[in-house]
């Protein structure tokens, strides 16, 4: 029913309500972004003092040096990687959630399975130095069990940082997985069955397919951050996780370098929006 | 064939089970060694809250938590009005342009906080803002509207918009439809999208990172910055607490807002 008032009309009624909330959306993130667009074409910033001017150098460092590059890839493969594992874990697991479990278990399990993603994601992450690091609960349990003994020091190495990653982000994966196999009519599963399809081809055929929009908004939700972490290469990686947020981080916090930190930064953002806007098709029907 | 079935529910429950280990099993490690007496958490296992002693004693990290929790309440404040007035009239008016308002909250929720982050320091810098415990409120709030705004809106999906037509027809103000009708009815999901600006703010260390100077920073920038010079198994208690508290905070959000939609 179209009343007068939600009838369609200039935004002028609205305005009150909406420039409060949308002028400081537009001063802490929209106004930010097109300024880190701005300086990453300056030579210096210009509130340095010194003479800037407009420049493509930093771009063109990203491009000739090859290191970032490297490190781009790097992120990319850390993204990719992650993804997959998290898929791989939190698929199944949102499967028997959804399908398996019923009344107060599924929210009970549901809720626990989702809690550790509000917490600290940086405490999270220090939490797993305790587990991995010589002398820690893996070496330690490994070696308890184990008839020989084996040095277990995954501290500081590239798995660590896999491990504390999917750590962070599984519950994205079984969040989104879940909302799309619950929805699935149990008569086309029952159906496939029926018709003679075994387990493999109905998962295959018929409910792989329909939880593809949740499989994919996680992969989406899980790569995008990933691409751009810092903070958890740095602890967990050491000296062997350097990636390309460390290196953006280093610009802004080590090396002063604020224009080349914001063109890396903006190549990212380039990266990512890329991501999106591909993905925002799926991501709309998942909602 | 019944027989397959029972085997393979029981096989995905334990993957639930060991899903659920992989979760918690650092988390619990943590707590207890944050009651270990060994600083280097060797075993055996000796009870102490030492840690938590020396932690009441450590003026940076209490000077940093006090911090967090201001701008955590400051956030959740200031975002859960603004954010709530700009849903009611995202619900209440149609007008041109409302999707791409709509389209701008998924910004800042999609971007890669190292991103918004090292784009406010150098907005904020270059305007003259600056950094420090301004600069982290003005980011948090920015990051935690369009949670609220989103969890507001889907509050609202379940409001009948002729419940406010019929008080107006009743003669009530504007005002008067706002606050006796609308927001009553509203209230569980502007309490839910409180608590998520909460646990935005309260959590966040990314942007709180590049905004903060030495001596004005939030917890997390602390952790990290203790973490990054040494482990101490003061970070652990201090950990441990943070981790009770943003958990807590969840559980009472969960009771007001069902994540997965409606009851």
């Amino acid at each position: 029913m179209a009343t007068s008032i939600r009838g369609r009309g200039g935004i002028g009624p609205a305005l009150p309500l909406l420039t409060p909330a949308y002028l400081w959306l537009v001063v802490a993130i929209f106004l930010p972004l097109s300024a880190m667009a701005l300086f990453s074409f300056m030579t210096e910033l210009p509130m340095s003092g010194r003479d800037w001017s407009l420049t493509l150098e930093h771009y063109a460092a990203f491009f000739s040096s090859g290191l970032y590059v490297t490190l781009l890839w790097a992120s990319i493969r850390l993204g990719l990687e992650v993804t997959l594992w998290c898929a791989i874990i939190g698929f199944p697991a949102a499967y028997v959630l959804a399908r398996v479990l019923k009344g107060r278990a599924r929210e009970a399990i549901f809720l626990l399975v989702i809690l550790p993603f509000w917490s600290n994601g940086l405490v999270r992450i220090f939490s797993w130095a305790m587990v991995l690091r010589e002398g820690g609960l893996l070496d330690t349990t490994l070696n308890a069990i184990l008839p020989f003994r084996i040095d277990i020091d995954l501290m500081y190495s590239y798995p660590a940082v896999i491990i504390g990653l999917v750590h962070s982000y599984v519950p994205y994966m079984v969040l989104t997985c879940y909302l799309t196999l619950q929805a699935i009519d149990n008569a086309l599963i029952e159906a496939a069955r029926s018709l003679g399809a075994s387990r493999l081809q109905t998962l295959r055929r018929v409910v792989l397919p329909l939880a593809m929009p949740g499989l994919l908004a996680g992969s989406v939700l899980i790569f995008v951050p990933v691409v751009g972490s810092f903070m958890e290469p740095r602890i967990l990686g050491g000296r062997t996780g350097t990636f390309y947020g460390t290196v953006i981080e280093d610009q802004f916090v080590a090396v002063f370098n604020w224009p080349l930190g914001a063109a890396l930064s903006f190549i990212l953002l380039a990266v990512v929006l890329v991501i999106l806007s591909l993905s925002a098709p799926i991501l709309r029907r998942v909602q | 064939m019944m027989f397959t079935t029972r085997l393979l529910e029981a096989l995905g429950r334990v993957w639930i089970g060991l899903l659920l280990s992989f979760l918690y099993l650092p988390i619990c490690i943590m707590a207890l060694m944050s009651f270990n007496a060994s600083p280097f958490y060797q075993l055996p296992f000796e009870w102490t809250t030492g840690w938590y002693a020396d932690l009441s004693r450590n003026g940076r990290l209490l000077a940093a938590t006090w911090n967090s929790l201001q701008i955590a309440v400051f956030t959740t404040a200031i975002a859960t009005v603004l954010g709530t007035a700009a849903s009611i009239a995202l619900f209440r008016y149609e007008f041109r342009g409302k999707r791409l308002l709509q389209a701008l909250l998924f910004p800042p929720i999609a971007i890669p906080w190292l991103i918004t982050g090292t784009a406010m320091l150098i907005f904020f810098f270059g305007v003259g803002i600056g950094r420090g415990l301004h600069a982290i409120l003005l980011g948090h709030v920015a990051l935690a509207l369009p949670y609220v705004i989103v969890v507001v809106s889907a509050r609202l999906q379940t409001f009948a918009p002729e419940l406010e037509e019929a008080a107006r027809s009743l003669g009530a103000s504007q005002w008067q439809v706002t606050t006796r009708v609308t927001l009553p009815w509203i209230m569980p999901g502007v309490i839910a999208g409180g608590l998520f600006a909460f646990a935005v703010s309260f959590d966040q260390f990314v942007v709180s990172y590049f905004l903060s100077t030495p001596g004005e920073a939030t917890l997390p920038v602390e952790i990290y910055a203790a973490i990054r010079k040494g482990f101490t198994p003061e970070i652990n208690a201090v950990s441990t607490i943070i981790i009770g508290i943003s958990m807590g905070l969840m559980l009472v959000t969960a009771r007001f807002f069902k994540f997965g939609g409606e009851k």
